[in-house]
């Protein structure tokens, strides 16, 4: 019996991490609390056994994550033995940046890229851990495992290096680094199939209950705190839901579901593909598999 | 689907292998059509995607309305328009037995760089032919690059089979004049599938529309064909050495993934370069100690005994172990704008290995196209060449046709730290395991004592004109006069003995900056104070000739003259020859020179003059002793 394909991507990503420790004089592991983050996490305990993992970790933090994701971040790096960095961009909290007054897209980018900037600066890291994947949406497919940022963390396309065999070039000058993504050619089920078999721990909110939750904009925007600002004559409902992906919770919409167990998600997550098998594709309500695809990432 | 099943359908998920497979054409073959094809038929489409791509495919499609599969990969042509470099973009799909990561090698300019690089992981090749163009030195091209990166397994999809009306007769002669071509270039396991991306036939499932091919629909193939990885598992044990991990004083492990073969405890292994032989005592994960770990998984031994082994070293079976060599003969693919000189010192990565290393000779060229060696002093992007290299220690490997991860490397440019090559090893040379180093009774320390001094190599660098060859007299003049023993080596006298055979192009200035660097160290290693008198436009060269002597013994000295005044003095009247062009590759004018970024000392002959020029660097070369 050969290695299975989880086997062989669990191989990769570690030899990736192990590269990247041999060669980078300070890497981090970005870490985001979401599932891919959880599997990275895992696959770093594994990678350096029975050395505690020979890195931080880094959460560039907006103060808007919901309350489980903290007390599972507080949670993975005790058990895990990991030392754990939590940044939080001072302009941004000097400022109250937040979802509500300031949008998405600002919230986002002062909060998390230029955040993000600051604490690899302010450690001096020249080598990052990101989870991102290959499969996430289509523009991804081409990236390379080791992505080379210039000193000023600028990307240039036309600058990347290709990857050959299991070959990373990890070389570069002082204050140039690296972002690098162990879990490029894991996809969405991957993820969650390695869970399954690893019983890796995600955060609960993955996971189908009962939670008071507001409808915007079609989406089910869960109510976490006091902080969240309710519209007049908006009154939360509960309703059984879970979150497929998980980021600031005023921005991150739930989806009803029944699914309480990870046989439950996964059935879920293989529902739609099991419609198109039965070709009943066309048939299907569009504005919810549109949201599914983008939630599951296969594109 | 109720949960139990789910449980069923995991287990069977958990089952699953992985194959990775490039595929080779351009749009024209269908290429995209095809890949589009395969994630539709293995359900990777979601109604909303669907929906778009009917949509799309009304408004811009090439099928009449029809479902353009091609239009899925678009998001990489509009990066072609913003001219962002595409060079592989990696796909994912599954049967029910296995997951698939497609290379998909876009673009034709770069096309040998970008296929080269898909197919070092690949285990499967699918070479797409047009059923109406057949064979053409495109397929013939990307047919001897998955042989050259030892792709064990191609699929001949002759595509378009619809457009000659399924014809058996064009089907057969297409593949009657591929097989011809594969036998010349060793592709052995060729499947031929006559195909139609566009409809679906033959792809996903078996086609009524060819009932006299009795053979398997693509994706059969694909979940049949071996995995390399299974291939590798049966050679001898390798394991390249990442990581020594140390936790405390009792626990020394050895981390890396099994690039051949299988490992037990209790296995006898050999480190190599050392030879240094042990025993297998552990493979520890953290799930527990494994009775026995196979090519592809990544772990960590322990071994019986305290041998020396760090980074780098492979740790393989003791009675099959791989060569150890300084220098070999190797196939090189050229992957930068910049060319390869030969004689530059680049970095070589093999496996975990980094070392110095050096193109020596530049055996010939291929033409991709047509298999033709040709001459050459240099090598292009996309250029694939036949050379020696030369490491400044010896490294284990393996021929790369036996196990691509112990014989398979990249060159990496000092200066730029870019990725300029891979090479695929073919055997060690003869006189690497014959010509050793002789030790020397009378050693360099004993020469300098003789002497009264310590040995260095100043290295005078900078423009012609610039006043190089003055100030280095007047500087030999001083401690000759102080009681020193010196040599000057001139770049013009050098020219006309050792280097004559030397012209000035780049490769050219390369190997004469090499030989001159070779002399000075030899004669530091004499005890002598060696005073080198040389353009030496290149950071890269100068840092080789820095390399070769100890530590403080090398003083880079920057003559720094602008442009204008060098041209203005213009002694020998080269700069008016230049000009004129009867001079070509005339450094300043047009071939370019690299100012030093850390010279030892930096004379700036607008503020001084040659004695005063020769005075200071004496001081300060005499002043580090």
């Amino acid at each position: 019996m050969g290695l299975t394909h989880l086997d062989r991507l669990e191989a990769e990503s570690i030899h990736i991490m192990r590269e990247v420790v041999a060669e980078a004089e300070r890497p981090v592991m970005l870490y985001s609390i979401g599932k891919d983050s959880a599997v990275m996490l895992h696959l770093a305990a594994k990678a350096f056994y029975p050395s505690s993992p020979p890195f931080p970790l880094l959460h560039v933090d907006t103060t808007w994550k919901f309350r489980a994701m903290y007390e599972m971040r507080e949670r993975m790096a005790r058990e895990l033995g990991f030392e754990l960095l939590v940044h939080l961009n001072p302009e941004a909290l000097a400022a109250g940046i937040n979802p509500f007054d300031h949008g998405s897209a600002l919230h986002t980018d002062i909060w998390k890229t230029q955040g993000l900037k600051q604490a690899l600066d302010k450690y001096g890291f020249d080598a990052a851990f990101g989870g991102a994947r290959r499969d996430e949406e289509k523009s991804r497919a081409k990236e390379r495992i080791f992505s080379f940022r210039s000193a000023n963390h600028r990307w240039d396309p036309k600058n990347q290096r290709p990857e050959l065999w299991r070959l990373y070039n990890a070389k570069k000058h002082k204050g140039e680094s690296f972002r690098v993504f162990p879990l490029s050619n894991w996809t969405e089920l991957d993820i969650w199939q390695y869970i399954y078999r690893e019983k890796v721990p995600i955060v609960p909110l993955y996971f189908a209950a009962e939670r008071p939750v507001v409808e915007r904009g079609g989406a089910l925007i869960m109510v976490d705190d006091e902080r969240m600002r309710l519209a007049p004559g908006e009154r939360p409902a509960m309703r059984k839901v879970r979150f497929r992906t998980l980021g600031c919770y005023p921005l991150t919409g739930a989806v009803e579901s029944q699914a309480e167990t990870l046989e439950a998600i996964i059935a879920e997550m293989l529902t739609s593909t099991t419609s198109e098998r039965q070709g009943r594709v066309i048939d299907h309500d569009q504005a919810a598999s549109m949201e599914k695809k983008k939630q599951e990432g296969y594109f | 689907m109720p949960t139990p099943d789910v449980h069923a359908y995991l287990e069977a998920q958990q089952r699953k292998s992985l194959l990775r497979f490039i595929t080779c054409g351009s749009v024209d073959d269908g290429k995209s059509t095809l890949i589009g094809r395969l994630l539709y038929d293995s359900k990777l489409l979601f109604e909303d995607q669907l929906a778009a791509l009917t949509a799309e495919s009304k408004k811009n499609g090439t099928q009449d309305g029809d479902l353009d599969f091609a239009l899925l990969l678009d998001g990489l042509a509009a990066e072609r328009e913003q001219s962002i470099t595409i060079d592989v973009a990696y796909r994912f799909f599954a049967s029910d037995k296995r997951k698939f990561i497609v290379a998909d090698t876009p673009g034709h300019e770069q096309y040998t760089r970008n296929m080269v690089t898909g197919a070092s992981t690949a285990d499967l090749a699918v070479i797409l032919i047009d059923a109406r163009k057949g064979v053409l030195t495109q397929t013939r091209r990307h047919s001897y690059l998955v042989s050259l990166m030892g792709i064990r397994q191609v699929v001949l999809a002759v595509n378009k089979m619809d457009l000659v009306g399924w014809s058996r007769e064009t089907f057969d002669a297409i593949v009657a004049d591929y097989r011809q071509f594969a036998r010349k270039i060793e592709l052995e396991n060729v499947r031929a599938i006559p195909m139609s991306a566009l409809h679906g036939d033959n792809v996903a499932m078996r086609s009524a529309n060819a009932p006299w091919y009795a053979g398997p629909a693509l994706m059969e193939e694909l979940d049949a064909v071996e995995i390399d990885e299974t291939r590798r598992a049966r050679g001898p044990l390798r394991m390249p050495v990442q990581w020594v991990n140390r936790p405390n004083l009792d626990f020394r492990g050895f981390a890396g993934q099994i690039a051949g073969g299988r490992v037990r405890p209790g296995d006898k292994v050999r480190v190599t370069p050392s030879g240094k032989t042990s025993a297998i005592a552990r493979i520890v994960t953290k799930d527990g100690d494994l009775a026995e770990a196979v090519a592809g998984q990544s772990v960590t031994l322990t071994l019986t005994d305290d041998v020396d082994c760090s980074r780098g070293d492979v740790i393989a079976a003791a009675d099959d172990a791989p060569e150890a060599a300084d220098q070999f003969e190797a196939t090189v693919i050229w992957m930068a704008e910049d060319e390869l000189l030969p004689g530059r010192s680049y970095w070589l990565k093999i496996g975990a290995k980094t070392a110095a290393a050096q193109v020596t000779d530049i055996k010939y060229k291929i033409n991709v196209n047509t298999l033709e060696h040709l001459a050459g002093k240099t090598l292009d992007l996309n250029e694939i060449a036949v050379c020696n290299v030369s490491l400044d220690q010896p490294v284990a490997f393996d021929r790369y046709v036996q196990n691509p991860d112990t014989g398979g490397f990249i060159l990496i440019d000092r200066m730029t730290n870019a990725t300029v090559a891979a090479g695929l090893i073919h055997f060690a040379l003869r006189r690497a395991q014959n010509v050793h180093w002789q030790a020397m009774d009378v050693t360099r320390e004993s020469h300098a004592a003789l002497k009264n001094q310590r040995p260095a190599v100043l290295w005078f660098t900078g423009l012609s004109g610039a006043g190089k060859s003055t100030i280095a007299n007047l500087v030999e003049k001083k401690l000759n006069a102080l009681g020193k023993h010196t040599a000057l080596l001139d770049g013009d006298n050098v020219r006309h003995g050792l280097s004559r055979d030397l012209g000035f192009t780049d490769a050219d200035r390369v190997e004469n900056i090499r030989r001159v660097a070779e002399v000075a160290k030899l004669m530091a290693d004499a005890g002598l104070i060696v005073l080198v008198s040389f353009i030496s436009p290149f950071r890269a060269e100068r840092q080789m000739a820095r390399e070769l002597v100890p530590p403080g013994e090398f003083f880079e000295v920057f003559v720094d003259t602008p442009l204008a005044e060098a041209e203005r003095r213009d002694a020998k009247g080269l700069y008016k020859k230049a000009r004129a062009g009867q001079l070509k590759h005339f450094t300043g004018v047009d071939s370019p020179y690299e100012r030093p970024e850390n010279a030892e000392i930096v004379v700036d002959t607008m503020r001084l003059d040659a004695a005063a020029a020769a005075e200071l660097i004496v001081s300060r070369v005499l002043a580090q002793r």
